[in-house]
């Protein structure tokens, strides 16, 4: 078993907390690890990555070969497209969709998703939204890191002991308020994965999945929302939007 | 039972020092090498050291090897350019050699990750004649240091340890091992030994490079260089070295079929090279660095077999290794990559902060220099450095720690006017107060900028050496006359008042001193906790 990500996002977004989730969830079940990550002027608001490698054998390098990393994992939906050349072909990408603009030439908001949901395999999350929600605005990290652990040789029980060790100083409601942004960013990768996997475009199963309140994202009910999906266009999924977020129940009835 | 740590590759080197008895830690901050001595420092008290940034890296090497005098274990540690300000001390300490252990953690920035160059401190350990030890990974780096030590006070010579940015700033667990206690005090008993007068310096010199025969042998039976033979395909003989190991097994998918000298320890094992190169039809030099193992069994005349590397273009000329570079030189098909409907992907550089005090005096430097019609600014190294993009284009030289103000000098008696130059405090007390001391005996007509943010910023906000009323005290004291010295806060709302003491002193035909004092704002946030 092997799993390399790419962790990317802007200077100042923790990424670095994430992979700390991630290193010590490794070797904590076992795993050996590798992460090389950028110190120094980059920090500053740059562009800022990381090189996460995870196995169950020795890792020999620290940097992922190109075009093999499993994921590329960003806080922010441009940086993705700085490491799509790293991507293995079977590769997914997990992906925040708010942009954060701080460069005179960042290209249209509405072409960067585009070019999100029209890769191979993305999940796309709101990650500030399901933070905000938790009552940690700040904690749009920990929401990434739940997606990508739908598709990572972890679950939510492995982070459990690590975030009570970042957080519990803060007090006992940063450790709940954290968990359950870990859990809802699961939600929404599990649910996707799920889409995906059963064939729907990544544009109709992200369109869709966004409309729906993370909580409400039960993987159980992922045939019924496939089979519903299945041969709609992007345009009609978006019809059924709503103003704010519907349970996945209420989207049920929706699409039927 | 076994104890594991995650250790960054830095972090590795330092808790490996601390276990190996060290009694201080010095350094100068400088990324990729700033992490050792952080590690280290908030556990100073705990085990009884002394660990405290120098003024810059000349200092901190003596400050180590005054350690090592006294019989003292002691680590300094520095970035690459850090070596070249402590070359001079570097140096003649292998003619001294040591007392107690001296371990010189340097770390290189292959690809320029954040440096103005990727020199190869390999050369510096070859220039001092002295051993040079180069983990591939952060086991080795715990494990190394501890040996360097060890190796140090048997062969009383001081120890370099080569460490890149993919090592320094890469994280994995490392198993640890037990803490040794610190030496006794144990100075030496000649006078000889430190001092070097030509007549103990040539003694010393000569039984130095008299001993590489034994030091050579060291490197030949060391476990970090390894030679593999048998079993393997000998049509292609590989050199790789620290780091570039891991990227020729990576492509490989972990089992190489060629031959392979994998070396991690110099001076160069020269036995084992001439095996590899007898044995193969052709040899393959995958080098981190520049070319040093190539050049050295390239010679003039070659190896009478095809020898590739940095120098034929097989490898890169320049730039860092990865695992894809291995695998385009030994020919293994590459695939995956997905392509990016985006087409450009606009750049992301870094950016001064919200809110920083070097963005305000850009903004105020670029008022006054409007009305000039030659703007050109000498700056420095520093967060500051980023007043080269716009909207600030306020920098036109950084160059080396300190350079701002001597080119800013010589740049003024070549007849250039205005003359404005930036420096950050931690800078200025690096190397910029030795260039104001002659600007102050000239009076150049230069002003010199001192951004004074009360911190080393751009490596994380380590303490600075002198700010406020020290840094004044300071520039006073080198000989900077009370009425051209004007401190002021860089605030945007103070800009028509700054803007013309700015503008008084860049008028004056003579040497000026602005101090724009305020602190960082990242200095700031870590001060209220």
């Amino acid at each position: 078993m092997k799993y390399d990500v790419i962790l990317a996002g802007v200077g100042g977004q923790g990424i670095l907390t994430i992979a700390y989730l991630l290193d010590n969830a490794a070797i904590n079940r076992g795993l050996r690890f590798k992460q090389a990550e950028v110190h120094g002027m980059a920090q500053r608001g740059g562009a800022v990555y990381s090189h996460m490698r995870i196995s169950d054998r020795e890792i020999v390098s620290d940097i992922i070969p190109e075009g093999r990393a499993d994921m590329v994992l960003s806080v922010e939906p441009l940086e993705i497209h700085r490491y799509l050349y790293m991507l293995s072909p079977e590769g997914v990408v997990v992906s925040n969709i708010a942009p954060v603009i701080n460069i005179p030439d960042y290209p249209d908001q509405g072409v960067v998703l585009d070019a999100l949901y029209n890769l191979p395999r993305p999940v796309a999350l709101d990650a500030g939204a399901i933070a905000t929600e938790a009552g940690v605005p700040k904690a749009e990290n920990m929401a990434m890191a739940g997606a990508a652990t739908a598709y990572m040789p972890f679950d939510l029980s492995d982070y459990e002991p690590i975030i009570r060790k970042l957080f519990e100083r803060k007090g006992p409601e940063m450790v709940v308020a954290n968990m359950k942004v870990l859990e809802n960013g699961y939600r929404v990768g599990k649910f996707t994965r799920a889409l995906l996997e059963a064939g729907l475009p990544g544009a109709v199963a992200c369109r869709a999945v966004a409309m729906c309140r993370p909580d409400s994202l039960d993987v159980v009910h992922a045939p019924r929302v496939v089979e519903l999906l299945r041969g709609q266009k992007v345009g009609e999924v978006l019809s059924k939007a709503r103003e704010g977020l519907i349970t996945l129940d209420d989207l049920i009835v929706e699409l039927a | 039972m076994e104890v594991r740590e995650i250790l960054l590759g830095d972090e590795a080197v330092a808790l490996g020092a601390l276990h190996a008895g060290i009694s201080g830690a010095f350094g100068y901050p400088g990324t990729p090498s700033t992490e050792m001595f952080e590690y280290v420092e908030p556990l100073a008290a705990e085990y009884g050291i002394h660990a405290r940034w120098s003024a810059n890296e000349k200092v901190a090497y003596e400050e180590a090897l005054g350690m090592s005098f006294a019989g003292k274990r002691a680590i300094v540690s520095m970035k690459h350019v850090g070596l070249n300000v402590a070359a001079d001390a570097f140096v003649n300490s292998g003619v001294t050699g040591v007392n107690g252990g001296l371990v010189l953690m340097v770390a290189d920035d292959p690809g320029m990750h954040s440096s103005q160059n990727e020199q190869d401190s390999r050369f510096y350990a070859k220039f001092a004649v002295v051993p040079c030890y180069e983990p591939k990974n952060q086991q080795e780096c715990y494990d190394m240091v501890r040996e360097a030590f060890d190796v140090s006070e048997r062969l009383r010579l001081p120890i370099v340890l080569r460490m890149v940015t993919r090592l320094a700033h890469s994280r994995a667990d490392v198993v640890i091992g037990d803490r040794r206690p610190q030496n006794g005090l144990n100075p030496p008993t000649d006078k000889q030994q430190f001092t070097l007068l030509p007549t103990n310096a040539r003694r010393n010199w000569a039984a130095l490079v008299a001993r590489q025969g034994e030091i050579i042998g060291e490197s030949e039976a060391s476990r970090f260089n390894r030679l593999e033979l048998e079993g393997r395909d000998r049509k292609i003989g590989i050199i790789a070295n620290g780091v570039a190991c891991n990227y020729v097994r990576e492509a490989f998918g972990g089992e190489v079929p060629h031959a392979m000298l994998s070396i991690s320890r110099y001076p160069l094992p020269l036995g084992l090279i001439r095996k590899l190169i007898e044995a193969c039809e052709s040899i393959y030099v995958f080098e981190e660095g520049y070319p040093l193992i190539e050049e050295a069994i390239a010679g003039i005349n070659g190896i009478g077999k095809p020898l590739h590397g940095r120098s034929d273009g097989t490898v890169p000329a320049t730039g860092e290794l990865t695992p894809a570079i291995a695998m385009d030189v030994f020919g293994i098909g590459r695939t995956g990559g997905i392509k990016s409907t985006l087409g450009h992907v606009p750049g992301r550089p870094p950016k001064l902060c919200q809110g920083c005090s070097h963005a305000d005096s850009y903004t105020l430097i670029k008022e006054v220099l409007k009305d000039y019609p030659v703007k050109r600014t000498f700056s420095d190294i520093g967060c500051y450095t980023l007043g080269f993009y716009e909207p600030f284009d306020g920098v036109h030289s950084c160059v080396d720690m300190g350079a701002s103000v001597s080119m800013a000098k010589g740049a003024s008696h070549g007849g250039l006017f205005p003359v404005v130059a930036t420096i950050g405090d931690s800078t200025f007390m690096h190397s910029g107060m030795t260039g104001l001391v002659g600007a102050a005996r000239d009076n150049a007509n230069m002003t010199l900028c001192i951004l004074d943010n009360s911190s080393v910023a751009m490596t994380g906000t380590q303490e600075t050496m002198a700010t406020g009323d020290a840094l004044y005290n300071v520039v006073r004291g080198l000989g900077v006359p009370e009425e051209h010295i004007k401190i002021i806060n860089p605030l945007r709302n103070k800009m028509e008042q700054n803007a013309a003491i700015l503008k008084a002193e860049v008028e004056y035909r003579g040497l000026s001193v602005i101090i724009l004092r305020r602190i960082c704002v990242q200095a700031a946030r870590k001060a209220r906790g």
